[in-house]
């Protein structure tokens, strides 16, 4: 029964080509649009969960305190209080799987006839295990360069770049701040950071280094930072307490005082900025579903149409002994017919569009089968919906008024 | 002698107006028996259509019964009657009412595919119908491509497809020349005769009644007249 009342459809959409094709039009733009957003959406998601990953997992910064000085307020950071000591007597927590001082300095660094100003970070080779950060060529220092305070230099990817183009950097003498500096290894390129910064354009160089021979300070062993990794994401509050009571005793703070120090947890920042993305893509998610609405609307308008202008085929059918359920499946069926060939080509359409996104202004988009098939999905329900009211009015119609509907 | 195919007791129908309920028709008592070729009278207004409409279970009584071939129409669900318009009665109309866009063999099969016969099936029997009636030749044209009285032959066709025991024509001539009706009638009367199909044919020609073998007249819903065909019969009322 449903193959010849197949064909009764597609001949019925075949007799008003144009209007059957506008009807699936709107569909295909619903679709399409639903298609391109979630791939956009997805896209946008993809990308920041990867920045998040090269950031490393339960990560915590812990920040120096403020300090005053006569009167202006320095920012976190300012005040000396952090040293390579309190590092240490952090990597002794249970809870704390890996941590690094960090001790940050802006220098100029020449090589030849090039040079190249960036950031010098001193620490220690655990920090590439914190970050999660393996090594291109040649090796990182080693602790005991650390406890030497030896003149050797990891380059990021794109200060060897720039200062050596295609050459090799490994073995050869880099000034920094006047100081030569034996260049150990290149990192493996990390990529832009949730804030846009590049995580490459850095230099490592021992801590102690840094503190004595680079940027030199006044408080000897004094950091500006530590970055300590939790030994699981569970225990990153055990971890941040514990850190916080052993800061706080290091610094021989009493008690009702603040913190001279802050502790930063990066992960929930992560996750917030996760969560943005999240939102945006279901928000445009959101917004390609209007599209698709209206889509249904506009068949539930042809049908209804097409309905009216049948009025009298549908009473001659009626006459002969249709019944009610073979009138409705027959504009049903149309309504499936157009939405399920609208949802093909909208299909086509917006996995079209989309990669012709990433191709031509390079918007990441990541295309999965459970978005195509969902919209997809959804859009075929739309159609259904929307066609079943029409197919029933056409299915109540008494059969003389029809009969007599001019 | 059987049971008559069609029996009516008391038969009224009321139309619900701005003005309160009109009545179109009052106690309408009628048999007809199978095998009868039966025309029906009557000046415009007298409740002929309204009576034709439920005869082909198109419309249901006010009050009264209709019983046709043993089952009391009333009772029946849509269903049922939809069965009954598709397997017992075949209907020809006065605008032919053949589906603009489908073939002529479409047409004819149309009754069979909402009875579930197999596409080859309807086909078969469909082309067989229109050899009967002089139009396989043109079997896959469109209603439009062939004259008004052609049309109403493949509309005859149509009505026979599943074989009905009854067939209702409604000003089948209507629309056509005097020659063409005669044609057409031929072509009624042939079903009548030769395949024992009973025939209740509306028509206001009293050239046209004269092809049946009994007339009815309605007059403001009520039967004035059941019996022969006859001139002086014909003559004495306007139609």
């Amino acid at each position: 029964m449903i193959a010849p009342m197949f064909q009764e459809a597609w001949h019925a959409m075949g007799a008003n080509r144009l209007r059957s094709f506008l009807t699936m039009l709107g569909m295909m733009i619903g679709v399409a649009a639903v298609i391109m957003m979630l791939a956009i959406g997805q896209g946008a998601q993809f990308a920041v969960d990867q920045s998040i990953a090269s950031m490393g997992s339960n990560l915590f910064i812990i920040l120096s305190g403020s300090t005053t000085s006569g009167g202006i307020r320095m920012g976190m950071g300012a005040a000396p209080t952090l040293t390579t000591g309190d590092a240490e007597a952090i990597g002794e927590l249970s809870s704390i799987a890996a941590v690094a001082p960090i001790a940050p300095g802006t220098a100029q660094i020449i090589y030849g006839s090039n040079n190249w100003s960036t950031m010098v970070a001193g620490t220690t080779p655990a920090y590439l295990e914190v970050r999660d950060w393996s090594v291109a060529s040649g090796a990182p220092f080693s602790e005991s360069d650390v406890r030497s305070a030896t003149r050797v230099a990891l380059l990021g990817k794109t200060v060897a770049d720039n200062l050596f183009g295609d050459a090799d950097p490994v073995g050869k003498t880099v000034r920094i701040k006047q100081s030569p500096f034996l260049v150990v290894g290149v990192l493996a390129a990390k990529g832009q950071s949730l804030d846009g910064r590049d995580q490459d354009d850095t230099v490592f160089i021992p801590v102690t280094a840094a503190q004595t021979r680079v940027f030199g300070t006044a408080f000897p062993g004094s950091v500006r930072f530590i970055v300590a990794q939790a030994a699981s994401a569970a225990a990153m509050p055990a971890a941040e307490r514990d850190m916080t009571q052993l800061l706080r005793q290091r610094h021989h703070l009493p008690e009702r005082t603040d913190n001279d120090f802050d502790i930063r947890n990066l992960t929930a920042l992560a996750n917030a900025a996760a969560q943005t993305t999240r939102v945006m893509s279901i928000m445009l998610g959101a917004i390609a579903s209007v599209s698709l609405l209206v889509g249904g609307i506009g068949i539930m308008n042809i049908m209804l149409v097409s309905v009216t202008e049948r009025t009298r085929e549908i009473g001659i059918r009626v006459a002969i002994g249709a019944r009610q359920r073979d009138i409705r499946l027959q504009f049903l069926l149309e309504a499936i017919i157009i939405s399920l060939i609208g949802c093909l080509v909208g299909v086509i359409l917006g996995v079209g569009a989309a990669l012709g996104a990433n191709l031509a202004a390079g918007t990441p988009v990541v295309i999965t089968g459970a978005a195509v098939l969902l919209a997809f999905v959804v859009a075929a329900g739309v159609g259904v919906f929307f066609g079943f009211y029409p197919a029933n009015k056409a299915a109540r119609l008494k059969p003389i008024e029809a009969l007599r509907y001019q | 002698m059987d049971a008559p195919l069609i029996r009516t007791e008391r038969l009224c129908k009321e139309y619900d107006t701005a003005a309160g309920p009109v009545p179109v028709l009052r106690d309408v008592d009628l048999s007809i028996g199978r095998g009868e070729f039966v025309a029906i009278m009557g000046p415009s207004g007298s409740g002929k259509s309204t009576f034709m409409n439920i005869l082909g279970c198109l419309d249901l009584p006010t009050s009264g019964s209709y019983i046709l071939d043993g089952r009391d129409v009333s009772t029946l669900d849509s269903d049922a009657l939809a069965a009954l318009r598709n397997r017992v009665i075949g209907f020809v109309f006065q605008g032919y009412n053949l589906l603009p866009r489908a073939t002529l063999v479409d047409n004819v099969g149309l009754p069979l595919l909402y009875r579930g016969v197999p596409k080859s099936e309807r086909e078969r029997r469909a082309l067989e119908l229109l050899e009967q009636v002089g139009l396989a030749r043109y079997a896959h044209y469109v209603p439009n491509q062939i004259s008004g009285g052609e049309q109403q032959r493949v509309a005859i066709a149509r009505a026979l497809a599943n074989r009905p025991q009854l067939v209702l024509a409604d000003e089948p001539t209507g629309n056509l020349d005097t020659q063409t009706s005669h044609e057409v009638m031929r072509e009624v009367v042939r079903l009548n005769a030769e395949e024992r199909i009973t025939i209740v044919l509306v028509t206001h020609e009293p050239d046209i009644a004269t092809y049946a073998r009994r007339l009815v007249r309605f007059v403001d819903g009520r039967i004035t007249h059941d019996g022969g065909v006859s001139a002086e019969v014909l003559e004495t009322a306007p139609a």
